[in-house]
């Protein structure tokens, strides 16, 4: 192990220190990777594969026995183990840079109902925070602003770009709006208890959206002589051409969320968060409802709750055939990078480690509407892929070195292995 | 209409009464009014166990002159003969706000905060008030007085609600024909302190819980320190409380776990408070009862939750219903044990509740005796005053009960109140009972009456042949007026009449519809008969929910115990050279680890088969805020005083789940609010134990220091406090600590000084006898803080956080000091930018002791997760990485003499997990600390359907009083907060 370090340390002595990785470039030469275990994001599994690809898409997905030419640069990968890049969904990274410091802070605008705010723009592309991410397999975020009743509009990006242009790979694809909640924490500054009680306004906050929906259908249908930004913004969400992400946690909460959107003519909805979903998948089956559910990495809301119910709880679903990802809206950006870990931790509840392994890359991507190139390791999809020396779920084996990107071959370094090689070379040195 | 009465019938004695000998006289010719007047034929209750079944109460100017079963009068007595009526001494409320104007809180937007003092020549800390006499502010409030005296009361014992130390009280009896010459029993009856700031001072100090109990220390030290003529200047908060010191001290603490805190204080400084509850001592009633205090509960108890929508009962915790569920029987609980307490209606919205209240208790097995004595002799015994109030023997004020029967029985009518010899009438105790079944003829018709209900509000049912006709009663002061109406309302007969007590016919004048005046007379058929109540309610006995330890959801219905167990065939991670031992077993023995080996005997020990399984020592977070009630004192830029055991939560869910997760031991750390915080707890979780139970035996001594923005208050609004910057962070430590040299060595030279214990924590670091755990980012202030340690002569024991750690680790190896590092957290602040992953890896490299640590509540329940991530950065080796969790943070509390490892001899704090610990996909199966389950996934199990069971049930229940008409509140989700470092 000493050795691999001091070899690794070796080899960083000669690399430029730098604020930011240079994006890697296009894929020019074709790539095989061979004799890894590849887990394809579909459920399936290939003990020892043979995988190819060219002009960034995958041309070959199969069993190393297979007698064709390998092409290009011929990866060794035995013993080791291949991965679609994992898709972070719900996310502000690129928005925020720092939690404390207000000047990188971009996520969350002013208004709350503003469906024409669009986060693709203020994504930076440059951040240290989403860079942090690629080491660990997670290689595409959906960017969505956060706050307010409706955040805003997000778009779909990967991880290694020189610009907000350069990394999209879906523009504005849905719409988010935080649900009313029907019971709020006490404001304790105003004398009131600490706790929840119910929300009295709830109700009226319902009222809200649904006057906002039916604005936005009446406006859609009319030729507007005045252009309203926030009602043609939502004209996406109407035509089934973006989805609708709706965040909500109750029972009571997503019956009523999705039961308003579809009445309203929203398309496409799809559930973020859902901690009581496990309740109702006969109702979100019916209503053909997808769940980005929350990270596992949490605490039981209630203290009567089973501890584990936050490990459990996208097993519970998955269970119940509902299409299922993973998401941690609500954790700091940095955490994202442990995504793969929280699709471990389900597989600790029993999931199969392959479902476990679609939370974070098919199912995400079928959710997302980007499943026609990413999330699976298929013969015509983006080689968007990593490899890892052992299980990319587990933390200990999470260790990765090689990542593609539509098949360019991306920096595993970051802010953080500079400095790391920087000062063991510093205590090396002496 | 009570009203009215009441206040017709306030006696014409009391003017006579209480006119003063020495007064001149201007009104006219001085009269004094010097009758006997004698209660005969009643059942005295003369004390609550003292009782006359038949006797004579003999009362003079205000006084119990006599009372016995055969009492001569003399001449001059007015005798009322309550025949079959019952005599009690009047209640006595010991915590009252009576006649004392409560301050508000000012309102007002928020500041900088305040962090000196507001007055001059009194203590240093505006919230400690002992000068503060309420006779001062005392006016009479007769209104109020009136609800009393409606409820009972004879006597309140009242004060100024407000601040840490509160001055005394006034005790007075409720007389409203008197004056203050007389009401005012005493104006200075007791003394009083709380945890609560005042809500009038703005002074920031304390903002905790720990800050006020060690404030309240402190006090009492500077109060024998000035007593002892030590002070040059005047104090006249500390003079006050020196005064005050003979008084009865009285401590509002309101639950439980405060009741004992108050009673450590107590102990400590050589009083015996007696002690305002809250309600829960039920929960923990072999502590409350080893305190010896006497108690004073306030006889409130929840309503019940609405849980008529399922969607918002799911709000409601398990121990929230049992709590409504299960406070009723506080009362009967203390009683049991044998506690001495009053019961007061302190903090009730209503009076009214006061009776159902009471009612509640005694049906929930409250002695009705142990009740009386609650509001009556127990009071008067707290007070010191059981020579005047709280009986009636002879010299004792005439404040007594008139009532038709048992005090304690819902149907009893509470007829009179006298206070100190004045009569308060209530209900007329005279009435005539008009109840029964009537016939009434006039136009040749016969008409059936029947009149039933209450004495004093009796309902009539008018009736013709078998058609019921529309009726009006009304029945005041012996007259009756009611009214029918016949022909379907086109014919109204009117009637009213005087009640005379010596027919049982009723007649009067009767006014027939078209007007014409004449009379009526309605015979009586029969009498009322009150349907008998069914008396087999008794078994009916209201369900209460048996007490976990603790009581809340996954508390177990008794203390887990020590166990001797074998674990066979087990994978070990001893965390020790020997590395870890395939197909191995471990020997559990009296809550040690008495034997490693293969093979071993079981000896009569439980043997767990633990093949295939994992086992290893509990994962020890060296940096938590779980179970804990309070996090920072941050009302001064040293806290050193303030203790976290003093605030240690022995119920909090955080223990159970890390308990889930393999954890057994934590240093409950202060924040990060001050450069110099308070002192740590160091806890085992005990899951049921109370919260001393939970902390180490010798515990090492610790103490938090921080650094940096936190300590800087960069991150929000507060521009007054100093430190603003590193700079002024050092010149803090460098202050503190040579004041402390200075003072230490005061000490040991045997001269005079004034205890602080601010500065005897800090001495006690120079003198290596306490370890700081500082909370650390930045390189230029990790090496500061090593170099101001080094400046005094001691080294600083851990860096916590420490995540630019590997830029100095070098000089850190050399000075000696541990770190606990978060595994991989950055960028959540501008000064975590360079914060590493590769942080532990690179400090380990260098030769420092490094933990992985949480800070974090839901972190904390997988730290085994968190070491395995320093094998990804950094390439730890397993066996290191585990160590990072276990022995290593032993290292650094100084306990890995006696946990953090396998090893014989050492605690039997261990982990069975179901396969490597490093793993994602591992679950912790048994958590054991000194060979006590504290956790196990079957028991987990067995409590779900337990917790399952009984909120259905309690739903039921509550479902239940709604429908009984009772009142309901809303439902709700209490929490409790969680925190993190810098929870303010």
């Amino acid at each position: 192990m000493k050795n691999i370090l001091t070899l690794l340390l070796a080899i960083a002595t000669y690399l430029p220190v730098s604020a930011q990785q240079t994006p890697a470039a296009k894929q020019t030469e074709a790539i095989t990777i061979e004799g890894a275990t590849a887990h394809l994001g579909n459920g399936e599994v290939i003990e020892s594969s043979l995988i190819m690809f060219e002009d960034g898409k995958l041309t070959f997905v199969g069993d190393s026995k297979m007698k064709i030419a390998r092409k290009g640069n011929i990866i060794d990968a035995s013993g080791k183990h291949v991965y679609p890049g994992f898709i972070a969904p719900a996310k502000t990274l690129g928005l925020i840079e720092i939690n404390s410091v207000r000047a990188t802070d971009d996520q969350d605008e002013i208004g709350e109902l503003i469906p024409h705010v669009r986060s693709l723009i203020a994504y930076n592309a440059e951040s240290q925070v989403v860079e942090s991410m690629r080491p660990n397999g997670v290689l595409l975020g959906q960017i969505a602003p956060s706050g307010g009743r409706i955040s805003g509009t997000s778009s779909i990006v990967q991880f290694d770009a020189w610009n907000w242009e350069d990394a999209a790979i879906k523009v504005d694809d849905g719409v988010h709006l935080n649900w009313p909640r029907s019971f709020r924490q006490g404001r304790w500054w105003m004398g009131e208890e600490r706790g929840y009680q119910p929300n009295k306004d709830y109700s009226k906050d319902v009222e809200t959206v649904v006057t906002f929906l039916k604005n936005s259908v009446a406006y859609g249908k009319g030729k507007p002589t005045e252009m309203n930004p926030a009602f043609a913004a939502m004209q996406g969400v109407l035509d089934g051409t973006q989805k609708m992400y709706v965040y909500a946690d109750g029972e009571k909460e997503i019956i009523d969320a999705v039961n308003t959107l579809k009445t309203n003519g929203v398309k496409e909805v799809v559930l973020v968060g859902g901690y009581e979903a496990y309740k109702i998948t006969d109702f979100l089956k019916k209503n053909n409802i997808p769940v980005l559910v929350q990270f596992t990495h949490n605490l039981p809301v209630f203290d009567d709750d089973d501890y584990d119910l936050p490990y459990k709880l996208p097993k519970l679903l998955v269970d119940s055939g509902l299409l299922v990802g993973l998401q941690n809206n609500e954790a700091s950006n940095f955490q994202t990078r442990n995504l793969p870990f929280y699709a471990g931790q389900v597989g600790q509840q029993g999931l199969d480690k392959e479902k476990a392994l679609q939370l974070i890359t098919g199912n995400s991507a079928k959710i997302l509407g980007i499943d026609d190139s990413y999330g699976t390791l298929e013969v015509g999809k983006s080689a968007t892929l990593f490899i890892s020396e052992g299980d990319a779920l587990d933390m200990s084996t999470n260790q990765l070195t090689h990542a593609f990107i539509d098949g360019r071959n991306i920096s595993l370094e970051t802010h953080q292995t500079e400095l790391w090689k920087r000062y063991m070379g510093k205590y090396e040195g002496e | 209409m009570k009203k009215l009465i009441f206040s017709l019938c306030l006696f014409w004695c009391g003017a006579l009464l209480f006119s003063q000998d020495y007064f001149p006289e201007s009104e006219g010719v001085k009269a004094n009014n010097n009758n006997f007047t004698a209660f005969t034929n009643a059942k005295i209750f003369v004390t609550p166990t003292e009782v006359i079944q038949k006797g004579t109460l003999l009362i003079q100017n205000g006084k119990v002159v006599n009372v016995g079963a055969s009492v001569t009068l003399p001449q001059n007595t007015i005798v009322v003969d309550l025949n079959g009526k019952s005599i009690y001494p009047s209640f006595i409320d010991i915590y009252s706000k009576f006649g004392i104007e409560q301050p508000k809180r000012s309102s007002g937007g928020r500041r900088s905060p305040q962090f000196e003092p507001t007055r001059e020549g009194f203590y240093w800390n505006d919230h400690i008030m002992p000068e503060n006499d309420a006779i001062g502010s005392f006016k009479y409030d007769e209104k109020e007085a009136k609800e009393l005296i409606e409820a009972g009361f004879g006597a309140v014992n009242s004060h100024t609600h407000d601040g840490i130390a509160r001055g005394t009280g006034v005790l007075i009896a409720l007389n409203n024909a008197g004056t203050d010459a007389n009401r005012v029993l005493d104006d200075r009856s007791a003394q009083y302190f709380s945890l609560e700031k005042s809500v009038t001072k703005q002074q920031s100090y304390p903002t905790s819980l720990m800050g006020a109990l060690a404030l309240l220390r402190q006090m009492y030290s500077d109060a024998n320190w000035y007593a002892n003529g030590n002070a040059s200047t005047t104090d006249r908060s500390l003079e006050a409380l020196i005064k005050n010191k003979g008084l009865v001290q009285i401590f509002e603490a309101k639950d439980k776990g405060n009741d004992l805190r108050a009673d450590k204080i107590g102990d400590a400084y050589g009083i015996q408070y007696t002690i305002l509850g809250g309600g829960n001592e039920f929960e923990r009633i072999d502590e409350i009862k080893a305190t010896n205090a006497k108690f004073i509960i306030p006889l409130n108890f929840p309503d019940a939750y609405d849980v008529s929508d399922p969607y918002q009962a799911g709000y409601v915790s398990l121990e929230d219903m049992r709590y409504w569920n299960q406070a009723p029987t506080n009362p009967k609980v203390l009683a049991e044990n044998g506690v001495t307490f009053s019961l007061t209606p302190y903090e009730l919205k209503s009076m009214s509740k006061f009776k159902d209240n009471l009612m509640k208790a005694i049906e929930y097995g409250l002695p009705k005796t142990k009740a009386l004595e609650a509001l009556t002799t127990v009071p008067a015994e707290i007070l010191g005053k059981s020579n005047v109030l709280g009986t009636l023997k002879k010299g004792a004020h005439a404040n007594f009960l008139i009532t038709s029967g048992d005090i304690f029985d819902k149907s009893t009518t509470l007829y009179e109140n006298w206070v100190q010899g004045n009569k308060n009438s209530i209900n007329n105790k005279d009435i005539t009972d008009i109840r029964g079944d009537y016939t009434l003829t006039t136009e040749g018709k016969t008409y059936d009456i029947s009149i039933t209900g209450e004495l004093a509000k009796p309902k009539m049912e008018v009736k013709l042949d078998t058609v019921k006709l529309d009726s009006k009663i009304s029945y005041e002061n012996d007259w009756l007026t009611f009214s029918f109406s016949a022909d379907k309302g086109a014919k109204t007969y009117r009637m009213i009449g005087a009640v005379l007590p010596d027919t049982d016919n009723l007649s009067g004048r009767l006014i027939l519809p078209d007007g014409t005046e004449t009379s009526f007379m309605a015979n009586k058929k029969s009498g009322f008969e009150e349907k008998s109540k069914d008396d087999s309610d008794a078994s009916d006995a209201p369900k209460v929910m048996p007490v976990t330890f603790p009581n809340v959801g996954y508390g177990y219905t008794s203390k887990p115990k020590q166990e001797n167990l074998l674990f066979k065939n087990a994978t070990v991670w001893t965390s020790e050279e020997a590395g870890i031992l395939e197909n191995t077993d471990v020997l559990v023995k009296n809550g040690k680890i008495a034997k490693i080996g293969t093979n071993l005997g079981a000896s009569g020990a439980k043997v767990i088969d633990a093949t295939g399984k994992h086992l290893t020592a509990g994962i020890i977070d060296e940096h938590s805020h779980i179970a804990a009630l309070a996090v920072n004192e941050a009302g001064h830029n040293s806290s050193a005083e303030v203790k976290m055991e003093d605030v240690v939560d022995p119920e909090h869910m955080g223990i159970y789940h890390s308990l889930a997760g393999g954890v057994t031991s934590i240093q409950l750390l202060h924040g990060s609010a001050n450069p110099i915080g308070g002192r740590s707890a160091i806890l085992k979780l005990k899951w049921g134990e109370e919260a001393d139970g939970l902390i180490y035996d010798n515990s090492p001594k610790f103490i938090k220091f921080a650094l940096g923005e936190n300590v800087k208050q960069s991150n929000w609004d507060s521009y007054s406090r100093f430190p603003q910057t590193r700079m002024g962070v050092e010149q803090v430590f460098m202050n503190y600590f040579q004041r402390a040299k200075e003072y230490d060595e005061k000490k040991k030279s045997g001269q005079t000084y004034r205890y602080d214990e601010e500065m005897e924590v800090l001495a006690e670091i120079i003198n290596g006898e306490r370890f700081i755990s500082c909370h650390s980012y930045v390189q230029s202030e990790i090496n500061m803080m090593m170099k101001v340690a080094e400046h005094f002569g001691f080294r600083v024991n851990t860096f916590t956080h420490i995540l630019e750690g590997y830029k100095v680790a070098d000089k850190m190896a050399e000075h000696g000091v541990g770190a606990g590092s978060f595994s991989d957290w950055w960028a959540y602040k501008y000064e975590v930018k360079d914060a590493i992953p590769y942080n532990a890896a690179i400090m380990h490299s260098q030769g420092v002791t490094v933990a992985i640590n949480s800070d974090d509540r839901e972190m904390m329940r997988r730290l085994n997760q968190e070491a395995a991530k320093t094998i990804k950065y950094g390439g730890m080796t397993e066996l290191e990485a585990w160590k990072m969790v276990t022995i290593n943070p032993a290292k650094l509390l100084h306990l890995d003499d006696r946990v953090g490892s396998i090893k014989e001899g050492k605690d039997a704090d261990l982990v069975l997990w179901s396969g490597n610990p490093l793993s994602v996909y591992t679950k912790a199966e048994k958590t054991i600390i000194e060979g006590t389950t504290y956790f196990d996934l079957q028991k987990d199990k067995a409590q779900r359907e337990a917790i399952k069971k009984e909120r259905n049930e309690l739903v039921k229940m509550m479902l239940e009083e709604k429908a009984g008409g009772k009142k309901t509140q809303g439902p709700k989700q209490s929490v409790k907060q969680t925190f993190t470092c810098e929870t303010l």
